[in-house]
């Protein structure tokens, strides 16, 4: 279950979605919105996605997962628009036999995640307004020249 | 041929739309056709160390050809966090 939406994400589904009676672990992610950033006190988050593609992407690190991990499922949802501090932004679960492939697997999606999904975030704090990433001039991780490492 | 061009957050903004049709020459690349943008828009034109490309929804290289009908999107660095 790989999904874009401006609803609240509810945790629950995407545990369903990966429950497995061949499993013996589900690691859940929860990336928040956080209230503030480099010293700036966050009022509000944003965030827009090229949703056709981004959802191709997600697919493409669940199939990167399983191929590193043993894991039994994974899901990973994305709320787009505006989103108030302290709610998910994003949820990751992964089911697998036992719990370390979980772990690993969680961690590597939302790291890839952050890299290459074509999803962008707005902040907004008092007096202004940023996209995030765009004033650093670096696409990808340093040492990385493009998204397809 | 004509190509259909994408424009998201930081890049949307600043040309003031979402989306643009262009014409080019057969044959003509992914960076010819981000040099042209900036020639019509040049508040995007510092952007060019940063931004990324995806072509039919696959990321893709400045030296990328195009073909008539492809949607080229402009990816700004996505969002980020650590």
């Amino acid at each position: 279950m790989f999904e874009i939406h401006d609803k609240p994400i509810d945790v629950s589904t995407l545990i369903a979605a990966v429950s497995d009676p061949e499993a013996g672990a589900i690691a859940t992610f929860i990336g928040t919105t956080r209230n503030n950033n480099e010293g700036r006190d966050v009022t509000t988050l944003e965030y827009e996605a090229y949703a056709e593609m981004a959802i191709a992407e997600m697919e493409r690190i669940g199939e990167q997962a399983r191929a590193q991990w043993p894991i039994r499922s994974i899901a990973i949802a994305h709320r787009i628009g505006v989103v108030p501090i302290g709610e998910a932004s994003v949820v990751i679960a992964v089911s697998s036999p036992h719990r370390a492939a979980a772990f690993e697997a969680s961690r590597f999606a939302i790291d890839r995640l952050k890299e290459v999904v074509p999803i962008w975030k707005k902040e907004h704090f008092d007096g202004g307004e940023v996209w995030i990433g765009s004033q650093t001039g670096q696409p990808f991780p340093s040492g990385e020249s493009g998204p397809r490492r | 041929m004509k190509v259909r061009v994408l424009f998201f957050a930081s890049l949307r903004e600043k040309v003031k739309m979402t989306e643009a049709t262009e014409s080019m020459d057969e044959g003509a690349s992914v960076g010819e056709l981000w040099n042209r943008l900036c020639q019509k828009y040049d508040s995007i034109e510092p952007m060019t160390p940063s931004v990324s490309f995806a072509v039919n929804r696959e990321y893709a290289d400045r030296d990328t050809l195009l073909r008539d009908g492809d949607e080229v999107a402009l990816i700004p660095p996505v969002s980020g966090g650590r």
